[in-house]
């Protein structure tokens, strides 16, 4: 059963930009939609909105059939109604608590029994048994997390609202978190709203991604396509030129892993703790175009395609492949002179292997 | 020392340091809170007392509980006898001159409690009213817990505002600190002196007591 979404929220910073953002999207249980935009995008603002902890100064926010917010008709639905989980940035556990009675602050109307089991529940899903008795202060930054992320689940909110979730991680764990996280999303069956203006996290853990920038909603679609195919400048911008495409890992070996991109196959380096289902991240600015397969290059892939499209930027021209999946190339315009591009025409891409980044998708 | 006086000094103070925690808590918490625009003028008529000379408040409010106000006649047909030299009197007294004691730290200590915490009990289903005892009140009971001693200290030694509406009844409103004055009256320097060094010693103790407390970092 999918629940609808659906806002148009404006509000006013005092000396600050107007942030005006509106979306309808179906959610469907355990879908992860990514809202993407620059810090200073708003994107807090719309989840503190969404949250009820915010009001905006007109428009409106419906959720599942029911208005949480209404400007004209004065309508504002109190945080605590609306069944809303929310997890924030630095986690914001209660330090004079226990993580026991954090995961279970928001089950104060269910019976003493209840409670315990609940907390258990949440505590098993997210591997922290051996931790209820301590003190937010006494663990660390990834335990953390997920004792945050027990305590907004553990009373069954119908939403769950993820506020930059692995930014106030350090490196390592956040990298170990990272696919986790998705699945453990996808695990819950809950729809979550994750807002970020970390490409990797939008890529690792949405399904769907709402591009916010310059105060409003730019565009909406599948992850990878919206970070392959801008719709405009501005959101070209906020994305970065990148190919993102579906991809899986097939094999490993001294280091590098073979792997699947469409109908194509392509070595990357392996960046460990990555299994299965990935997204191969390219940036178009390291793709070389070549007329016919070069015998010698240190360049580990070579894919043969066609040109299906060219439209110059400036002094580069943005080359689009089908090469078993499409990929955008940006070269200067001398160099595509030099190869002699042209739509129809057969043109071998060179990808070395480091340039290919790869995001687990959990 | 007048032992009486003691008993008397220490169930005023009690009784105004319980006082204000119930009346003192919500009005430091909204305090905390509001972003009410004229908000600055309660505040200021919360922290008169700390410049007002005891003999104003005590002379106003000498007026207001006698015969002739509506307060004081209400008083008398309800009680059958005045609240002025009363210990009834006294207590009120007590309280509005040591609101600013209270009012003060308290609100110092729950506007220092992250925001967040409160936002996140919020989302959690739990009311606001629930949030003050679950998350806030015990974040800031250090504070609290410093005002309540500094307010039960400062009313163990209030002397200006007793003398204009207690006056210096024995066992009714004969404070400690109206006893020493009185020692002295009677050239009895040497009781004076002892109640004179209970006082110190007393106010020096919950001094030690109150900044120890605001040193303890908050748990977690």
């Amino acid at each position: 059963m999918t629940s609808l979404l659906s806002f148009d929220v404006e509000r006013r910073h005092a000396g600050g930009p107007t942030i005006r953002a509106a979306l309808t999207e179906e959610l469907a249980p355990g879908q992860v939609l990514v809202l993407f935009g620059p810090s200073g995008s708003g994107k807090t603002t719309v989840m503190r909105c969404l949250a009820g902890l915010d009001r905006p100064e007109a428009g409106f926010i419906r959720f599942a059939g029911e208005t949480w917010f209404h400007g004209a008709e004065r309508i504002h639905v109190a945080p605590q109604m609306r069944r809303v989980g929310l997890l924030f940035q630095d986690h914001a556990l209660f330090p004079h608590l226990s993580v026991e009675a954090n995961i279970g602050f928001g089950l104060h109307r269910l019976p003493a029994p209840e409670q315990r089991e609940r907390v258990g529940e949440m505590a098993r899903l997210l591997g922290i048994e051996d931790l209820l008795a301590r003190r937010p202060g006494q663990i660390s930054g990834g335990q953390r997390q997920r004792v945050a992320l027990a305590r907004a689940v553990a009373p069954r909110p119908r939403l769950l609202l993820l506020d930059e979730p692995l930014s106030a991680l350090d490196a390592p764990t956040r990298e170990e978190l990272r696919g986790e996280l998705r699945a453990l999303l996808h695990r819950l069956g809950v729809p979550s709203v994750v807002v970020t203006h970390d490409r990797t996290e939008a890529l690792a853990l949405g399904d769907r991604l709402a591009v916010l920038a310059e105060g409003a909603v730019r565009q909406v679609g599948p992850v990878h396509e919206v970070f392959s195919s801008p719709s405009d400048r501005v959101v070209a911008r906020s994305v970065g030129t990148e190919n993102v495409v579906p991809a899986r890992i097939v094999g490993r070996e001294a280091g590098l892993v073979q792997v699947e991109v469409g109908a194509a196959r392509v070595l990357a380096v392996d960046p460990g703790l990555v299994e299965g289902e990935v997204f191969a991240c390219i940036r178009a600015e390291e793709v070389l175009l070549e007329r016919a397969p070069d015998a010698v290059t240190s360049a580990r892939n070579q894919l043969a395609g066609t040109v299906t499209a060219m439209s110059p930027e400036g002094p580069l021209v943005r080359v689009t492949l089908d090469c078993g999946f499409r990929l955008v190339a940006l070269v200067t315009r001398p160099g595509a002179e030099q190869v002699g591009l042209a739509v129809g025409r057969p043109v071998v891409a060179l990808v070395k292997a480091p340039a290919i980044r790869l995001v687990p998708r959990g | 020392m007048d032992l009486q006086a003691l008993r008397l000094s220490l169930a005023l103070a009690a009784g105004t340091t319980a006082t204000l925690l119930v009346i003192g808590l919500p009005l430091a918490a909204w305090l905390a809170t509001t972003r009410w625009r004229f908000k600055v003028l309660v505040e200021a008529v919360v922290a008169l007392p700390l410049v007002l000379p005891p003999t104003v408040l005590g002379f106003y409010l000498l007026v207001a509980m006698g015969p002739r106000s509506p307060l004081g006649h209400a008083w008398v047909v309800a009680f059958g006898r005045p609240l002025a030299f009363s210990f009834g009197g006294l207590l009120v007294a007590s309280i509005l001159y040591g609101l600013p004691f209270a009012v003060q730290p308290f609100a110092a200590s729950l506007s220092g409690v992250d925001r967040r915490l409160v936002e996140a009990s919020h989302t959690l289903g739990v009311s606001r009213i629930g949030t003050f005892f679950r998350v806030t009140l015990p974040l800031a009971a250090p504070g609290v817990l410093a005002g309540a001693i500094l307010t039960f200290a400062h009313a163990l030694g209030e002397f200006g505002v007793v003398l204009m509406v207690g006056g210096n009844i024995a066992g009714e409103t004969r404070t400690l600190s109206i006893s020493i004055f009185d020692s002295v009256e009677q050239l009895d320097h040497a009781a004076a002196g002892q109640t004179a060094l209970f006082l110190l010693a007393v106010s020096f103790a919950v001094l030690v007591l109150t900044y120890s407390l605001r040193r303890r970092p908050v748990l977690g």
